[in-house]
């Protein structure tokens, strides 16, 4: 802890979560969706997982400089999902105890009161490579006991569709702006791994429709070293665009 | 030679109601707006539609045309939710057919192949079975003896694509950063109409990689320069945002009748003009 004096804020440490999903992750692509998950993926980048690669967010991968260093179009980057070189955070409308997620539509899919975006490319994700998720906004209306379009698919859906669908289904973690989460449960149930500084175990419960695993045990999410809070502050995100996705 | 040059009423003459329209580009990037626009001042309808949905479906949704629409999302991109899509589907217009991106990528190499199916890891497990009852799986005749969906061929009976440059004889160039599947699409599809930004002579000193678009598979060629207005068109134009706010914001009455009410292509850009040219 080298920060002391300095105050961190809640997006800060929201970043720092997101970046710690593609900790060892080897020569990767980081598909970050989502304003905190790409500050965080291009912050890992030039930290502790250099060897990450990058979008530009349309068809280039670019080094830290932002300088294009190869060409990866909607059709090449279909195969780096099947070929599993990826690990992408994704957003979640509904998340479930088991990590089935949904961006589909809210209500009947025959007749939706919410129509979102579509499955888009949650399912391919999910059976291919690493998904995590990002939720700015932690709330029972976010965490649900039942999804009403499994569109990534959890662990126990992937369980019941068989071993073509859990080969190489994983989903490290969960990143809210309370804490973090993952699924490293004898039943791959959510479980509380560590809430931001200022978070109150309560609050994350009253936040959640279905019972956490963890909670007796949850830490506190890391502090930011010296040279990360430079990096958030003053290189990556020196227009403190995060504070917008994540207020306090 | 065939000269194929001809116009977006041409195109859409060809068309008939009840046909499966495929439509080129990404959610709001190159897609073949000036052709859309055409469909919406003919009367064809009733039309199942095979998209990477953007405006493009939001336009013909607003407009009632679509029967069936065969999509993996519809987005705006700088604008997430679609809003005449949204409406279309709260309002239970239209049957769906949703599949993930890559189904829906392995959908059109079955089609350009001539095969009933291709295998995907992608599907199974997710919601995407329960709402399209007749996927059917594949098990692998090899050691490993998984389970896949069997994704069925996306063929459909015309294909409309918007692309930077052409010539007369239907070969298509892009020149932007990314091809998204416009070659599949028109691979995948009985007819296929390719407008561009121009039409040239030829592609001396082409990168070869540009050249996208062969005319064995091409119909028909338009040239409509901002035929992809309001989406991309990099690096002949970007999105058009302000305009794509104001079609987001604006109830559809209103807006297609400022906009999409007049005989032709021209009448739509000089709209947009006068629109631009009032905020300023």
């Amino acid at each position: 802890m080298t920060t002391s004096a300095v105050r961190v804020t809640r997006a800060e440490y929201c970043v720092i979560a997101c970046a710690e999903a593609w900790r060892d992750n080897g020569e990767v692509l980081a598909s970050p969706m989502g304003l905190i998950p790409s500050v965080g993926a291009r912050l890992a980048r030039r930290t502790f997982s250099p060897d990450l690669l990058l979008t530009d967010g349309e068809a280039m991968l670019v080094g830290a400089d932002g300088e294009p260093e190869g060409w990866l179009p909607y059709r090449r980057h279909l195969a780096m999902v099947t070929g599993g070189r990826r690990h992408v955070m994704m957003g979640a409308s509904q998340i479930d105890r088991f990590g089935n997620q949904n961006i589909s539509c809210v209500g009947a899919w025959e007749r939706p009161s919410r129509q979102l975006l579509g499955v888009r490319g949650a399912p391919v994700n999910t059976l291919n490579n690493p998904v995590s998720y990002w939720v700015p906004k932690h709330s029972a209306r976010v965490f649900v006991p039942k999804v009403d379009m499994i569109c990534g698919v959890g662990y126990d859906s992937a369980a019941a569709a068989g071993p073509s669908a859990t080969r190489y289904h994983r989903i490290p973690r969960v990143v809210s702006d309370l804490g973090v989460f993952d699924f490293a449960t004898p039943d791959h149930a959510m479980r509380l791994v560590s809430l931001h500084p200022g978070v109150a175990l309560e609050e994350v419960r009253a936040a959640t429709a279905f019972e956490l695993a963890g909670c007796d045990e949850a830490a506190y999410t890391r502090e930011p070293t010296a040279e990360e809070l430079r990096l958030i502050r003053e290189v990556i995100d020196p227009d403190g665009l995060r504070d917008r996705e994540v207020a306090r | 030679m065939t000269d194929k040059t001809m116009t977006p009423e041409d195109v859409v003459r060809r068309l008939r109601s009840g046909m499966t329209v495929g439509i080129g580009g990404w959610g709001s990037r190159r897609k073949p707006m000036a052709l859309v626009r055409a469909l919406l001042r003919s009367p064809v309808t009733d039309l199942t539609v095979i998209s990477y949905g953007g405006p493009d479906v939001g336009l013909l949704a607003a407009a009632g045309r679509i029967r069936k629409l065969v999509a993996p999302f519809a987005t705006l991109d700088s604008i997430p939710l679609e809003p005449h899509f949204r409406a279309a589907r709260q309002a239970g217009a239209f049957e769906l057919m949703e599949i993930d991106e890559a189904m829906f990528m392995w959908g059109l190499h079955a089609a350009a192949n001539r095969l009933p199916f291709l295998p995907v890891r992608a599907g199974i497990g997710s919601d995407v079975m329960r709402v399209n009852p007749l996927l059917r799986t594949v098990t692998s005749p090899y050691e490993d003896g998984e389970t896949f969906v069997a994704m069925p061929a996306l063929r459909m009976d015309a294909a409309l694509v918007h692309l930077n440059r052409a010539d007369r004889l239907g070969n298509g160039q892009y020149l932007g950063p990314d091809p998204y599947f416009d070659d599949l699409f028109c691979e995948a599809a009985d007819s296929a109409y390719l407008s561009c930004e121009r039409i040239v002579d030829g592609f001396r000193g082409a990168p070869a990689q540009s050249l996208l678009i062969s005319r064995s598979a091409v119909t028909g060629v338009v040239e409509s320069p901002g035929g992809a207005h309001f989406t991309s068109c990099a690096p002949d134009y970007g999105r058009d945002e302000p305009f794509q706010k104001l079609y987001a914001s604006t109830p559809w009455a209103e807006f297609a009748q400022r906009f999409l009410s007049g005989p032709d292509e021209k009448s739509y850009q000089s709209a947009v003009q006068s629109w631009h040219e009032e905020r300023t």
